[in-house]
């Protein structure tokens, strides 16, 4: 027997440990280390809400005050996971309410949160601070109102990008008089008016406030009126930035802005007229984000606006920005790490804008800082993609969108596997990567070898075969989380490699070529995959052979779930029972 | 900006009341109009709009499929590619920009609008593709019972008439939840009581309309109140004598 810690000593040192994936591994060492670990971690996040039951996590971690859990496959943001597919957080809410009461923190993303979920937040813990809703949906407003009224202590309240069932304004009201320890609020998503008296009430009598996101309902003078009560935001959100252009408006606005000191974040500008722009130029050059891929503004105003945000680490803009803004940007924006270009028009026949590869181009000579791209362009080049590598080795977060699906390189008609292959050579520290255009086996290969740190992939229509899934579940020793669509591949590689996905978070393949015989083989290879397969026709009145739709692959401990509707078909590990809605133990 | 409805709100059930509600339609034939409202079901229609169309699309579920190469399907893919993207850009899912995005792209299109005969084709395009994963016909609507904290919602367009929503409403608040004590059990667990528009059980059941104001519910046509309910409240009969007074 060695020396053994007292617990306390050990309660004392993990104070300070933060880093989830270290107290993980510190929960590894022994069963006493386990014990004083699980007692004392605050922080529980959980990526995948089917991956361990709720209650099996409210059991470990009785002292949790924060919890994070992600819900629906990623590719859910994109219509391509139907409604009803799971997600539900009242399992998590009602486990939490019975074990661990002190719970002050939920923060969810893509979860279905209902109204009810809501109100037993509200009614089950006292000291609840912190609410972040990211593209969470089945709730109303009624449901915000019951945490407005009743968690005296709220600080947080973020609504980002959720579908709201608004049934009006009148949530805002329920905030008693008596509550002042709001430090944000984000309603952006809401459609309704909110009274803005009420608005003006809560935000004056909260001092702490410091992040403030209005929907696009909040009119200009609103937006005044408010900026007037809290000079010290430091993120603002502005509500709808048009209305009838009149010296005094424009004046107002702009003394409101010039009073923001301490301004460092600025989005929503709805609708923003190109005359009201210089309004904001006071605080351009404290502004470390800037959101403006909701603003129509085009070319000259553009650049005007940028070339004085000389701080900017963080810049989200539609593709109105041209190469020529790019550049700008290149030139003035010294700080900026992370560039995202959103494409303007909904349709693809529509884009006629000067976007091109040489954008990025310009933003990745200039910006030496930049490790961080989303950029969605019609068509791109190997040389382009030559460049951004050679110039960022930097790079943690690249994703290409080319948005002509097969588009090749369209100077040599190349596919993209040079540039490709260069951008997972080159950019050595590369967490994240998506990728577009046309693609061959190789691509993957080359990925396969030289991605080591990539934690989570995105790829669609590309590739020619099993090979391309070959290379890259034997390959990526880092991958967590592997989403694929229209590629056409399936069988041979999932099977072989199976080992592997039980490392890994988990896999979406859809409309690929993966059989319903290799599910059945691979689920009952592997306990401790749910292998779910959607489909809206039962797989078993088709011939093994043929493809399913889509599948969602992810390793857990807790089982096949309960709650699939009907167009999800989990296969049994008992290869007796087959397939089943409702696994059956 | 589409706030859109809230789908997929039934998910406070326990699986035993899956199994009670289950029981009860076990009669209703497949493709029943009359889909449960406490569960979620996605009809058809809907369903087969969130899937990419192959360019044999019918052959997808039938068994020629095996007898398609590879090199023709993918063929396929890219010739369904190419028209969807030149047409109506109606491959699902792409590019990659969340509905949200989306939904706010199409609004400013409409906005600065010229006259693009495309453009409402788009749009509809556009709103089929967001609308796709939403459910489709249900009507979801707030209900709340005096003395519980916490309210349900039920989907009325899972009924046809007074009878059934009631019935339904009396499952859902007055039969205790096995393993819960969410309910007050003092007395109503012994008989099931119905929630009945006279009153007699102590209960009544009334809605507010599109105005505000809150009704009996039972008073107008099924297809009258369907139209103007925005919410449930389950109350004693003596608050709502004195409501009903205020009423009329």
């Amino acid at each position: 027997m060695g020396l053994r810690l007292p617990s306390k000593v050990l309660e004392h040192i993990l104070s300070f440990i933060d880093s989830n994936e270290d107290r993980n591994s510190v929960s590894l060492v022994c069963k006493s280390w386990f014990e004083t670990e699980r007692k004392t971690r605050k922080r529980v996040f959980v990526g995948n809400c089917y991956a361990v039951s709720p209650a099996a996590v409210a059991k470990r971690f009785p002292e949790v005050r924060s919890l994070t859990l992600k819900g629906k496959p990623h590719f859910a943001d994109y219509n391509l996971v139907p409604d009803g597919w799971g997600g539900y957080a009242w399992p998590w809410i009602e486990a939490m309410a019975a074990k661990c009461p002190s719970l002050e923190e939920i923060r969810l993303k893509r979860m279905v949160v209902t109204d009810e979920c809501l109100e037993k937040i509200a009614a089950s813990f006292k000291d609840f601070k912190v609410l972040v809703l990211t593209s969470c949906e089945g709730f109303s407003t009624d449901g915000i109102a019951a945490i407005a009224a009743t968690c005296r202590n709220l600080r947080v309240l973020e609504l980002r990008e959720c579908i709201v069932e608004d049934l009006g304004g009148d949530w805002l009201s329920y905030f008693p008089e008596s509550s002042t320890s709001l430090v944000s609020l984000d309603f952006s998503c809401l459609d309704s008016e909110v009274k803005i008296s009420d608005l003006e009430r809560l935000v004056s009598r909260c001092p702490n406030l410091s992040s403030l996101k209005l929907n696009p309902a909040v009119t200009l003078d609103g937006l005044v009126s408010l900026l007037r009560r809290a000079p010290q935001l430091t993120e603002l959100g502005t509500g709808s930035f048009a209305a009838q252009l009149k010296p005094e408006a424009f004046s107002k606005l702009s003394e409101a802005f010039s009073n923001c000191k301490q301004l460092q974040s600025l989005s929503g500008l709805w609708d923003v007229l190109p005359e009201y722009l210089p309004a904001l130029y006071s605080v351009c050059p404290g502004l470390t984000s800037l959101n403006l891929s909701y603003a129509t503004v085009r070319m000259p105003d553009l650049v005007e606006l940028l070339r004085r945000c000389s701080k900017l680490q963080k810049l989200w803009v539609m593709d109105l920005i041209e190469d020529k803004g790019l550049e700008a940007v290149a030139s003035y924006c010294k700080e900026l790490r992370e560039l995202r270009v959103f494409p303007s028009a909904p349709d693809l026949d529509e884009a006629n804008i000067p976007l091109t590869e040489q954008g990025l181009v310009f933003v990745s000579k200039g910006c030496r800082k930049l490790e961080s791209v989303l950029y969605f362009c019609v068509q791109f080049t190997n040389a382009a993609l030559l460049t951004i590598a050679r110039k960022r080795p930097n790079l943690k977060c690249f994703r290409l969108c080319v948005i002509e699906p097969f588009a090749p390189d369209y100077k040599t008609n190349e596919p993209l596997d040079k540039g490709f292959k260069a951008i997972a050579e080159g950019c050595k520290d590369l967490r994240r990567l998506s990728v577009s255009g046309l693609l061959s086996d190789k691509a993957f290969k080359y990925i396969g070898k030289h991605a080591k740190k990539v934690r989570m992939l995105s790829i669609a229509f590309a590739g020619d075969s099993d090979l391309m899934l070959h290379h890259l579940l034997s390959g990526c020793e880092s991958l967590k989380k592997l989403e694929i669509r229209d590629c056409p591949f399936g069988d041979t590689a999932l099977l072989e490699h199976a080992a592997k996905l039980e490392t890994m978070r988990s896999l979406w393949m859809s409309s690929c070529f993966v059989s319903f015989g290799a599910c059945k083989l691979l689920s009952q290879k592997m306990p401790r995959l749910n292998v779910e397969v959607i489909d809206e026709h039962p797989p078993e009145t088709r011939p093994e052979s043929s493809p399913v739709e889509r599948i969602y692959i992810y390793r857990t401990v807790a089982g096949p779930r309960m709650d699939t509707p009907e167009f999800v078909w989990t296969i049994h590990k008992n290869p007796e029972i087959g397939v089943s809605h409702l696994a059956i133990k | 900006m589409e706030g859109g409805s809230a789908s997929g709100s039934a998910s406070a059930l326990s699986n035993d009341e899956n199994l009670v509600v289950s029981c009860e339609d076990s009669s209703s034939p497949v493709g029943n109009e009359l889909e449960l409202g406490l569960t979620l079901s996605l009809g058809p229609k809907g369903y087969r709009d969130c899937r990419v169309s192959y360019a044999d699309d019918s052959s997808s579920s039938s068994s020629s499929s095996s007898s398609l190469s590879r090199a023709s399907v993918i063929a396929g893919i890219k010739r369904t590619a190419d028209s969807m993207a030149a047409t109506s850009g109606q491959v699902v899912g792409w590019p990659p920009i969340r509905t949200y995005r989306m939904n706010s792209m199409v609004n400013q299109a409409k906005a600065s609008a010229t006259e693009d005969p495309n453009l409402e084709i788009r749009q509809e395009v556009n709103k089929n593709r967001t609308d796709a994963t939403k459910m489709r016909n249900s009507m979801f609507v707030k209900v709340t019972m005096d003395g519980i904290p916490i309210g349900r919602k039920i989907d009325l367009n899972a009924h046809k008439c007074y009878e059934s929503l009631s019935n339904t409403l009396g499952d859902m608040f007055l039969k205790p939840k096995l393993g819960s004590s969410t309910l007050e059990t003092d007395g109503h667990m012994e008989t099931p009581l119905k929630i009945l528009p006279d009153g007699s059980s102590g209960l009544v059941l009334t809605y507010e309309d599109k105005e505000g104001d809150w009704m009996l519910v039972g008073d107008v046509p099924w297809g009258m109140f369907i139209g103007s309910v925005r919410r449930l409240r389950i109350m004693k009969t003596s608050e709502a004598t004195g409501k009903a007074q205020m009423i009329l």
